[in-house]
C-alpha cells in the first residue's frame, strides 16, 4: 500500500514536470501548425511511457542509489575514515590531499556508472549514431563521455581537498577546449560540446552534489557554501574535451589502417 | 502486442547491462572498502527493479514519442515557412522546459542560502524567496534565448564554435567581476537546466530542421542547441548576482 501511494506521489510529481512540455508541443501542434501528426495514437502512448517510466526511474534511485550513494559519500569523506586509512601516528590536522584516495577513486567509479545510466545521454547516442550513418557508435559516445565525467569529478573532488578556487581549473580546460576545437574532426565539435550538457541530469547531479557538499564539510578549512558547487561544472566540461578526443583517436586509428592498407598493397 | 512485449524484453536486458555498473561499484565500496551491510535489502532490491523498468519503458517511450514528435514539428516549421512561429516556439520550449526543473528549483533556493549568508540579501525567507525565483527566471530565460539563438545559427549555418568559444570568454570575463560567492552556483547551473525530457526534445527539434533545409549537415549543424543551453545560464546568473 505504501509502495503504491509512492509511486502515485512520484507520478503525480512527473506530470507536473511534463505538463508545461506537453502543453507548448501539443498547443503549438494544434494552434499554431494546425495539423494532427500522422501517427498521433502511437506518439500519445510514447508520451505515456515516458511518464511512467520516468517516475518508476526516479522512485527506484530514491530508494536504492540515492540513500546508498550519500551514505556512502559522508562515509568516505568522514574524518575518522581517513584517519584510519591514513594509518595510525598522525593526526587529524596533518591531513594530505593524498590521504582521500578511496574519494578520488569512489568519484571515477561514480562518476563514470553513473553516466552510463544516465537516460538523456543514451537518447542523445541513439541520435548521434543515426544521423552519422553509423559513424559515431552509441557505445564509444557513452563511454568516451563517461570516462570524461570521471576524470572531472575526480578532477573536482581534488580541487575540494587542497582549496584551489575552481575558475582556473575551469578557465583551463576552456582553453584545452579552444585548442582541440582546431585540430578535431568538424564533424564533433557539435556533438562534443552537446555532451556536456546531457551527461549531468537524474542520476549524475544529486550523487556528485551530495559528494561534493559532504567533502566541503568535512576537509578542514573549506566551506561548504563555496567549495561544495562546482563538481557539475567539472562534470560537464571534461566529456567535451574527451568526445572531441575520442574523435580525434578515431580519426588517427582510420589513417593509420588506410596507410597499412596502401602499404600492404604496394609490397 | 507480442512484438512490443518482445522489444519491451530486449530493452529490459540493455537497461540491466547500464545499470550493472553501478550496483558493483556500491557492492565493491560497501562490502570491501568500508566493510559495512546494506541497509533495507528489501527496499533497495526494490528500488532496482523500479529503476530498470523504468529506463526501459522511458527509452522506448522516448523513440515512440519523443523524438518523432520533434523531428515532425521541426519539419512542419520548415515547411510553413514562419520564423516568427519558430522562434516562439523555440523560445517557450526552452523557457518552459525549464522553469520547471526540480533541479533548477533545488539549485536555486541553495543558491539564495548562499546569498543569505554572504549578506548579499536579507536573511529572510520572504528575501530568500524572491531571490530563488527571480534567479529560476533568469535562468530560464537565459535557456529560451539559448534556444532561440541556436535555432537561428542552425537556419544560417553558423558554425557552433564561434558562439560557444565566445561565450567562454564572456564566462571568463565575467568570472573575474562577480562576487565569490556565486561563482560555484554559476558554473553549476549551466549543468543542471538540462533535464531528461528536454534533451531528447531540442536534440529532434535540432536535427529535424537541419534535416529539412537543404545543404545542411545534420552532424555538423544539427546538435549544439544543448550546448547554447547549458552556456547561457552560466553567463546570466553571474550578471544576476553581479546586480543583485
Amino acid at each position: 500500500m505504501e509502495v503504491l501511494s509512492a509511486i502515485l506521489a512520484v507520478t503525480m510529481d512527473t506530470v507536473m514536470d511534463v505538463l508545461p512540455i506537453a502543453a507548448i508541443i501539443f498547443g503549438f501542434q494544434f494552434a499554431v501548425l494546425r495539423q494532427k501528426p500522422a501517427n498521433l495514437g502511437e506518439i500519445l502512448a510514447g508520451f505515456a511511457w515516458v511518464l511512467v517510466g520516468l517516475s518508476l526511474f526516479l522512485l527506484g534511485l530514491e530508494w536504492c542509489l540515492f540513500p546508498l550513494g550519500r551514505l556512502m559519500a559522508e562515509q568516505l569523506t568522514d574524518p575518522s575514515f581517513i584517519h584510519a586509512a591514513q594509518g595510525a601516528g598522525t593526526s587529524l590536522e596533518t591531513i594530505n590531499w593524498r590521504d582521500y584516495y578511496w574519494v578520488y577513486i569512489f568519484a571515477f567509479l561514480i562518476g563514470f556508472s553513473t553516466t552510463i545510466a544516465e537516460p538523456s545521454l543514451i537518447a542523445v547516442a541513439i541520435k548521434a549514431n543515426e544521423v552519422s550513418g553509423g559513424a559515431i557508435g552509441i557505445w564509444g559516445l557513452r563511454l568516451s563521455v563517461a570516462l570524461g565525467v570521471a576524470v572531472g569529478i575526480s578532477l573536482g573532488c581534488y580541487r575540494i581537498v587542497v582549496g584551489d578556487p575552481i575558475h582556473w581549473y575551469i578557465i583551463s580546460g576552456y582553453v584545452i577546449v579552444v585548442i582541440q576545437t582546431s585540430i578535431a574532426p568538424k564533424m564533433i565539435i557539435p556533438l562534443a560540446y552537446d555532451s556536456g550538457g546531457v551527461t549531468t541530469s537524474t542520476v549524475t547531479v544529486p550523487l556528485v552534489a551530495a559528494l561534493g557538499l559532504g567533502l566541503s564539510e568535512t576537509v578542514p578549512g573549506r566551506n561548504p557554501l563555496i567549495d561544495g558547487f562546482g563538481l557539475i561544472a567539472f562534470a560537464s566540461l571534461f566529456p567535451i574535451l574527451s568526445v572531441m578526443a575520442y574523435a580525434q583517436l578515431s580519426e588517427f586509428r582510420a589513417k593509420l589502417g588506410r596507410r597499412q592498407q596502401r602499404n600492404s598493397t604496394s609490397d | 502486442m507480442t512484438q512490443t512485449l518482445k522489444k519491451l524484453f530486449i530493452a529490459m536486458l540493455g537497461s540491466m547491462r547500464d545499470l550493472l555498473p553501478i550496483v558493483l561499484v556500491i557492492v565493491f565500496f560497501q562490502f570491501f572498502v568500508l566493510q559495512q551491510p546494506l541497509p533495507n535489502v528489501g527496499q533497495i532490491l526494490l528500488g532496482v527493479l523500479f529503476v530498470v523498468l523504468g529506463l526501459t519503458f522511458f527509452i522506448h517511450g522516448l523513440e515512440q514519442g519523443l523524438f518523432p514528435i520533434g523531428e515532425s514539428m521541426a519539419t512542419a516549421f520548415a515547411r510553413k515557412g514562419s520564423l516568427f512561429w519558430l522562434i516562439a516556439f523555440a523560445f517557450s520550449l526552452g523557457f518552459g522546459t525549464t522553469v520547471a526543473e526540480p533541479a533548477l528549483i533545488a539549485v536555486a533556493a541553495e543558491a539564495a542560502n548562499v546569498a543569505a549568508t554572504g549578506a548579499m540579501i536579507e536573511a529572510t525567507d520572504a528575501a530568500r524567496q524572491q531571490y530563488a525565483n527571480g534567479l529560476r527566471y533568469t535562468v530560464a530565460l537565459s535557456v529560451g534565448l539559448a534556444i532561440v539563438v541556436g535555432v537561428i545559427r542552425i537556419l544560417k549555418g553558423w558554425p557552433v564554435q564561434w558562439f560557444i568559444i565566445g561565450g567562454y570568454v564572456l564566462v571568463v570575463i565575467m568570472t573575474m567581476f562577480a562576487p565569490k560567492e556565486i561563482i560555484g552556483i554559476a558554473y553549476d547551473s549551466g549543468g543542471v537546466t538540462t533535464s531528461t525530457i528536454t534533451v531528447p526534445l531540442v536534440t529532434a527539434l535540432g536535427v529535424g530542421l537541419t534535416s529539412s533545409i537543404r545543404g545542411r549537415n545534420p552532424m555538423i549543424d544539427g546538435f549544439g542547441l544543448i550546448a547554447f543551453a547549458s552556456l547561457t545560464p552560466m553567463i546570466f546568473v553571474m550578471a544576476y548576482g553581479m546586480i543583485i
